[in-house]
């Protein structure tokens, strides 16, 4: 905890601060290992010409047809708003039933597949359509906001509990004291994912759906880059203005608006393909037909050329990626502060940290492949800096609550040696833990990296879908959550080890998923 | 019952699916410009629709696998297919048809081409130079960015691509695979020719920095597939009626949309040799 570190010279606090320590040097040093097996060659490259276009279309955006981009504005803020307004109360009651075993597994297991998994699954199941996209970006949110929740329910006083009568109907308890105990930081969480719900509803453009992403891709991929610039101009506005256009009043509103304004679907007719998915196209069809030795060694061949190859690749990128993004955050995040930065100059430090946390890791990934060539280095750069925005921002956040706070002193260093002395012990273990919180998130973010020509398995996945090979599709994606799932418990377990938890329960929960 | 009730009321407005069940509904691989692709598609739908007298609908879609999965769904009945997508549609939606492909399509090829700092030089063959360069395939399910280059590469060096190069990419789409390679992120990449030969009339090829080092024999590809069920549900006769519209379609302003000259007569047999060639590097299952 954040307040833990004015008492550093009690015994306890300082065995908190080794374990912290020793944490730290653990991350370190295994992306220090990592570094030996990563592929991050630096190739000879001749990017200028490229570049210089990128920055041109970047600089001076252009956009020829306003109703397009009005249309993908409205239909990406659509798709995120009514998947959280149905995700949040879902959550709401899957955190309330959060004591069983099933419904926390439940809930691991589908916030554990990337938006953009979730987005071709459904797509096969209910072609391009609304449906798909409501349902990629509500099923995994229904288990974030489930988890989330829960764990906002746990830090409340049961004191309030206990004025109820007993045996009053569990909906009644938690309405009459948990829920109303912790309204604030259920709104303020809601909030927050709607940001994100906009970030995947933007990306799952990628997969064809007509949100914004859908043109920023097609622009990209064409080299069109004044037009992609406009696109990324208006995400970053979209999201920089959020407090400006989401009010209470208007909610309504918009949700009548976004229910009209869903694209419509054309002529679809699937009829029982769901069965047929479920049934037989997930399975390989050795295993259909009962071979069981087939079957076996169709997995086994799997394991050895796709599922540990992908394994090691994935691990070892994410490891160098998370350390180098706590590295950008302790570089950046002083540039968004009012204490460091000062009132006035930290508007562009946090305009940069908008930028850096709003702009697609692909796009990054692309800029950085031009630059140093293919290899795993574009996608560290790319996960680091995305990431190391939005903690950053996260960082700064804390910092500037704390401003005016008791622990403030009038004769508090400056500069350098507040940053050093004050400010960074102090918001160290809350970095920490937003750190652990995004390493599954930048886990499942290093498998978009296909275009480095880097094996991950994100790669694998995406090839068996564009090769129709649900089968391998669907042993890849239960072994990347298998994965996420573990990355979240080894996460818990140093996160309490080191005693690192953030101040406040609304920021941790900010970073759970993207 | 009012639970049941409730939940038919939120599963149909999670389901707006069921909407427009008799539209004609197409779709187009994304294998070039794919800026504008509403209007130019738009217009076809417009000639199709006068030609068919049933409304005709275009939806775009971002990946050849989207589009394949489109079709199978019956979410589209008709679509401009790459040579290997199209065996791999027709394969998962049986009686369909390849209807007409474009009349280059008949001799397509790929070009491989290579940054001018590798001093690669056009040759007749694959030359050994290759070995140890960085190359970038288009889509993974492009025919002619990834099957048919992979196909030549394993003919003349006997192993898997991995193997030939020290990194292997997948840029997603000709016209990335042609920058990446000007950029000289990849040293050397293959590319559909009708992209290449578009983009180097435009300007946008600069010819100092990358070149065309080797041609492939020439192969089938792109090609106008319909679904088996169609006369079922647009009228006796329907499929024999958009073949008509399709190798009737003159505007070259409609044509450019492919870019193709005019369209041909095509069938499902045109097809074997790219269905046989995705079987022999394990890109489709026996």
């Amino acid at each position: 905890m954040t307040a833990r570190a004015p008492s550093l010279f009690t015994g306890a606090a300082q065995s908190s601060v080794l374990n912290l320590n020793r944490v730290c040097l653990l991350l370190v040093a295994v992306a220090l290992l990592a570094l030996i097996g990563a592929d991050l060659a630096i190739y000879p490259v001749d990017p200028w010409q490229e570049l210089a276009r990128v920055g041109q279309g970047i600089l001076m955006p252009a956009w020829q047809e306003p109703r397009v981009l009005l249309e993908a504005l409205g239909q990406t803020v659509a798709f995120a708003l009514l998947a959280v307004a149905i995700a949040a109360p879902l959550g709401l009651g899957l955190a309330m039933l959060f004591h069983w075993r099933a419904v926390r597994v439940l809930c691991a297991a589908v916030r554990s597949v990337h938006e953009l998994f979730w987005g071709l699954i459904f797509m096969q199941l209910y072609g391009l359509s609304a449906t798909t996209g409501l349902l990629a970006i509500l099923v995994p949110f229904a288990g974030v906001f489930a988890k989330v929740f829960a764990e906002i329910f746990e830090q409340q006083s049961r004191d309030p509990g206990l004025t109820l009568a007993v045996g009053l109907n569990p909906v009644k308890r938690y309405v009459y004291t948990l829920i109303s105990q912790s309204w604030p930081a259920l709104l303020s969480y809601t909030r927050y994912r709607f940001e994100c719900a906009l970030r995947s509803s933007a990306i799952l453009g990628f997969i064809g759906l007509p949100t914004l992403g859908f043109h920023l891709e097609t622009a990209f991929k064409q080299g069109q880059y004044a037009e992609a610039g406009a696109l990324l101009w208006a995400f970053v506005l979209l999201i920089a203005c959020i407090r400006f256009w989401v009010r209470p009043k208007l909610i309504p509103l918009y949700l009548a608006l976004s229910i009209w304004l869903l694209p419509e679907t054309l002529g679809f007719s699937n009829g029982g393909y769901l069965w047929q998915f479920v049934g037989q196209d997930i399975w390989p069809s050795a295993l259909r037909e009962g071979d069981l030795g087939g079957a076996l060694s169709w997995y086994g061949e799997m394991l050895s050329e796709q599922v540990w190859p992908g394994l090691v690749q994935t691990l070892l990128l994410t490891q160098i990626a998370l350390v180098l993004t706590a590295l950008v955050v302790l570089l950046i995040y002083p540039l968004a502060t009012r204490s460091m930065a000062g009132p006035l100059l930290r508007w562009p430090g946090r305009f940069l940290l908008l930028v850096l946390r709003s702009t697609p890791e692909m796009i990054l990934a692309f800029v950085f492949l031009l630059l140093f060539g293919p290899s795993g280095l574009p996608a560290v750069l790319a996960l680091a800096l995305h990431n190391g925005g939005l903690i950053a921002f996260l960082v700064a956040n804390a910092s500037d609550a704390e401003r005016g706070s008791r622990s403030d002193r009038p004769d508090d260093p400056r500069g350098l040696v507040r940053y050093a002395y004050i400010e960074t012990p102090r918001r160290f273990p809350a970095m920490l833990a937003f750190l652990f919180y995004r390493w599954e998130v930048i886990l499942r973010e290093s498998a978009i990296m296909g275009i480095l020509g880097i094996t991950t398995l994100g790669f694998y996945i995406d090839s068996a879908f564009e090769e129709i090979h649900y089968d391998r599709a669907f042993l890849l994606i239960a072994v990347t959550a298998l994965l996420n799932v573990l990355v979240d418990s080894v996460s818990r377990r140093l996160r309490r080890h080191a005693h690192a938890e953030p101040a406040r329960q609304q920021d941790m929960s900010c970073l759970k998923l993207e | 019952m009012s639970l049941i009730r409730r939940l038919l009321a939120l599963s149909l407005l999670l389901l707006p699916a069921l909407a427009h069940a008799e539209t004609f509904v197409f779709t187009a691989i994304p294998d070039a410009d794919e800026s504008r692709l509403q209007q130019r598609f738009g217009k076809v739908a417009d000639y199709l629709s006068a030609q068919l007298g049933v409304e005709v609908k275009y939806i775009p879609v971002k990946s050849y696998a989207a589009a394949i999965t489109a079709f199978r769904n019956n979410q589209v009945q008709l679509a401009w297919f790459g040579g290997l997508s199209g065996v791999q549609a027709r394969r998962l939606v049986p009686d369909s048809e390849a209807l007409a492909q474009g009349y280059e399509d008949q001799f397509f090829k790929s070009y491989f081409i290579a940054h001018t700092s590798t001093g690669l030089e056009a040759a007749d063959s694959l030359s050994d130079a290759l070995k140890g360069k960085t190359f970038t395939f288009g889509s993974k399910g492009s025919t002619s960015g990834r099957l048919m280059p992979e196909f030549y590469l394993r003919e003349q060096f006997g192993m898997a691509p991995e193997a030939v190069f020290e990194r292997v990419g997948f840029s997603g789409d000709h016209s990335r695979t042609i920058a990446q390679v000007q950029s000289g992120a990849y040293q050397v990449g293959a590319v559909n020719y009708a992209v290449w030969e578009t983009e180097l009339a435009e300007g946008k090829i600069d010819t100092s920095k990358v070149k065309v080092i080797w041609t492939t024999p020439t192969y089938p590809d792109y090609q106008w597939t319909v679904r088996g069920d169609v006369d079922q549900h647009f009228g006796e006769g329907f499929k024999v009626k958009v073949r008509e519209a399709l190798l009737n379609m003159k505007d070259p302003d409609l044509l450019a949309s492919f870019p193709r000259e005019s369209f041909v007569p095509a069938s499902n047999d045109d097809y074997g040799p790219i269905e046989a060639t995705a079987k022999a590097i394990g890109l489709l299952d026996e």
